[in-house]
Order: structure tokens, then sequence, then C-alpha cells
């Protein structure tokens, strides 16, 4: 006989059994063994039909190809940059992939792209090794100049954004910051340095209670409350 | 004659007092605190990270590396030189063997995931509770795992085997024998067996009897730890 044995939406731990039988299947985050089905990481219980999967409250950014992400140039190679991504492995941007321009062969790099710049980049391939390829001549790529980047986990990154961007734009509106969220948990923020620091206080608070309910009303009210008056 | 009556004046499978909490420390990935009677381990789980040395890496999946420190006045006794010792590194050996059943670091491929314990005050059982620190600070992290590791020291101190010693009872004038366990929860695997001293084939068997039940009582509070930090806010 089949039974879900946790409740929707609360919280499991590793090895925490969600159900017993053949008749549900193991999700994201879950495998089965023998007749039951367990959770492999702490985080939220979330039944979907016949499918049962975690959805993790912490834990490492795995690259993916599609993925904005906010990364740090830490060397200069011969024709091209390595990036920090803020997880175990760093990544290549390739002069083609950086800009347009025509760069001749003995051009100095750093003119484009210095050591300890920070830029927005788009993964277009991660092999199986987890080497990742970046390019940054998609719309809305870009070096960053001013502002300030936080740093935030990074399964925290769709609390952040919210439904279709709702939430983002909510933090926009209020703190009349420019905010761009990389899935690797680095933020970027500029406006107003008050603007700013509202606006990473309402980001840290959406890390720290990312697992609760009405989570936007919470902000709305956070906001509210310490309003810029600009 | 034989050790009827327990130093602390516990029921020979009673536990110490134990209390662990999850997300103590801000900066590491995890982190969690583990006390059990006066012992008391702090563990830190930092990474999936680019390994250092680079030779180590294994390009397969991440390895789990363990860091066990005892503070130089842990102890009762002398003062302990900090840093690394024999004794140590072989404790973070058995660390990483014990927890390494239990951690999938397969889609992180040469890189490791670091796991430091610190032991503000000792009294015997250390390993235990550093293991079943980390167990909780790998969670945390969000570490992908199939299992819980819960660890208790088992122990028979002249003819009657007991649950979690302490130091006195270690240092019992008579025969005596000290046996740390680590096991997964759900198919009670045992990842840690270790021993010091003499026991007889009978009692060894009730011991491991009895560690069964002894790491079920970690692992109810390992669960409650980590549960914890979500609700109480």
């Amino acid at each position: 006989m089949s039974k879900i044995i946790v409740e929707e939406r609360s919280i499991v731990i590793p090895g925490e059994i969600l159900a017993e039988g053949m008749d549900f299947l193991p999700g994201d985050n879950t495998f089965r063994e023998n007749n039951q089905i367990y959770s492999k990481v702490l985080g939220l219980a979330n039944i979907s039909g016949r499918v049962i999967k975690i959805t993790p409250l912490s834990g490492p950014y795995v690259p993916k190809a599609g993925d904005k992400i906010i990364g740090k140039v830490t060397d200069i190679a011969f024709s091209g940059w390595r990036v920090d991504t803020a997880t175990a492995y760093s990544a290549m941007l390739n002069v083609k992939d950086a800009t347009s321009r025509f760069i001749r062969k003995e051009e100095d790099l750093s003119k484009i792209l210095a050591i300890g710049d920070y830029i927005v980049v788009m993964i277009t391939n991660v092999t199986s090794q987890n080497l990742i390829d970046l390019t940054m001549k998609e719309p809305g790529l870009h070096k960053i100049s001013g502002g300030r980047i936080i740093n935030i986990n990074s399964q925290k990154v769709p609390r952040v954004i919210g439904k279709k961007g709702s939430m983002i734009s909510l933090i926009k509106q209020n703190t009349g910051c420019d905010i761009t969220v990389g899935q690797n948990g680095l933020i970027w923020l500029k406006g107003s340095p008050d603007g700013e620091f509202l606006a990473e206080k309402a980001i840290k608070l959406i890390e720290n209670k990312s697992h609760q309910e009405g989570l936007t009303e919470k902000i709305e009210q956070f906001l509210e409350k310490n309003k810029v008056n600009n | 004659m034989a050790y009827k009556k327990r130093l602390d004046g516990r029921e020979i499978e009673e536990l110490r007092p134990m209390e662990a909490k999850a997300g103590v420390i801000k900066n590491a990935k995890g982190s969690a605190s583990f006390k059990i009677g006066k012992t008391w381990a702090i563990a830190a789980v930092y990474g999936p990270r680019e390994i250092f040395p680079r030779f180590l890496a294994d390009p397969t999946k991440g390895i789990l590396r363990c860091h066990y420190t005892m503070m130089p006045f842990s102890g009762s006794g002398e003062r302990i030189r900090p840093g690394k010792s024999r004794r140590a590194q072989e404790i973070s050996m058995v660390m990483e063997n014990a927890l390494e059943p239990v951690v999938d670091l397969s889609a992180f491929p040469n890189s490791v995931v670091d796991v430091f314990v610190e032991l503000p005050q000792t009294d015997a059982g250390t390993r235990c509770a550093a293991i079943s620190a980390a167990s909780i600070a790998l969670a945390d992290a969000g570490i992908p795992m199939k299992d819980m590791v819960s660890s208790v020291a088992m122990g028979q101190v002249d003819g009657t085997v007991i649950a979690d010693l302490n130091y006195g009872e270690e240092s019992y004038p008579a025969i005596v024998s000290d046996i740390p366990v680590a096991m997964l929860h759900n198919s009670k695997e045992i990842s840690l067996l270790q021993m010091d001293g003499e026991i007889t084939k009978d009692d060894l068997i009730k011991a491991m009897e009895l560690a069964k039940v002894a790491t079920e009582k970690v692992y109810e509070l390992q669960k409650k730890a980590l549960k914890e930090k979500f609700t109480n806010e």
C-alpha cells in the first residue's frame, strides 16, 4: 500500500522517509531505495501529483548553461579571462565572447577587463567536469562599475527574484536601486547609499525567511517602515 | 566488585544530557554545535571549493576532508599543543571514513568539502561528538546526503556494558573497554567502530545492540536541531 509520510511544505532532513510504495515517483533531491523514497538534502517537501521533490534550503550552486551569473575577473590568459564564479570552479571568458570589437594580436586585454573587475555574464556551456564557458555578448551582460556586490545563498535566488520578478521589482521601486541578481548568489546593487543599504537589508531578510509563507507581504511591510526619503 | 553504579549516577544505557544547534557560525556554509555532557564539539563546513594541494583532486567526485582539533585547555589535564598531532590526524581520518558513506559529492568533481571540528571542552567521546556535529553541519550546508550519521561511544567497565563513557569511566581502575560507534540511521550500517581495552565476545554483541538504541537518541536530537533552525523564528 502506497502512502505519503511527510506533509506538503514541511522541513525534511537528509535520509528522512518521504513516501512508501511504488505509486510515487522520486523527483529532485530525492532517491528511491527498496520500497521507500528518501530525501537527499535539507529542504521543504514538495508534492505535485505523484512526484515528490525537495526544495533545498541551502546548498552549493551547480552551474547550468543559460544561467546569468556575476563573476570576478581573477586572471588574464592568452585569449581571454579567468573568472571566479563563487563556486568551486572558475570559468573562461574568451575574447571573442567578450566584445564585438576587433582586438589586435598584441593588444593589452586588461584595457577591456582588468583583474578584479566584476562582470555580468551568461554561462554558455558546462562540461561533465564542471568546466565553464561564458559569454558577455547577450543583451543585459556587461562590466560592472560602481554600486556594491552582496553575496547570498544561491538556493535563495528564486525567492529574491519572486514570481515573474515581483519581489525584485518591489525592492527596486522602494529603494530606487538598480539590482542585478546572478544565479550564483552574487547580487549587484547600484543606487543612493541609503537605498543600497536598505536593499541589502531587504535581501538579507528574504534570505533568512525564505522558507516562510507570505514573504512578499513581510518585505512590503519592512520596506514601508524603513522608507528612503528621496 | 563489579561496576554496578555509574560514577555520575546514570543508568547503564543512559546518555549524558545532550544539546545540539544548527547554524552557529554565520560565515560557514553550514555549522553545528553538539554537546554531550561536558564534551562540546563545534563543526563548520566550507565548500564545495577549489582543492589545494591540487594533486589531491579526484576527477570523478568531490572529496570530503575533516579537520579535528582539540582546543589547548579543553581537557582536564595538561594543556594540549594546538594544531595537528598524530592523534588529531587519525581522528580526522576516521571521521572522513565515517561520513564518506553518506555524502554524495558526485556532482562536484575536483572539489573539496572541508569540515572543521573544534572541541572547546572535552570529557571523553570527542570523536563521536565530532562526527555527530559534522553530520548536522553537512546537512545544514545543503550537501547531498543519503542519510544522517549518529555516533556515540559504547563500553564496558569491570564487566558491565554501558553507553557513553565519560573520562572517569574511561580511566576506571579495572578492565575497561571504550568502543566508539557511528551508525547510519536508516540502514543501521556501522561506519565507525574502534576499540580500546578488552571485552568478551558476548559483551561486545550486547554493546552493539545497545549502540542501535543509543545512536537513535542522538539521531532524534540531530533531526530536532536541523528542524528548529527553521521553525524558531
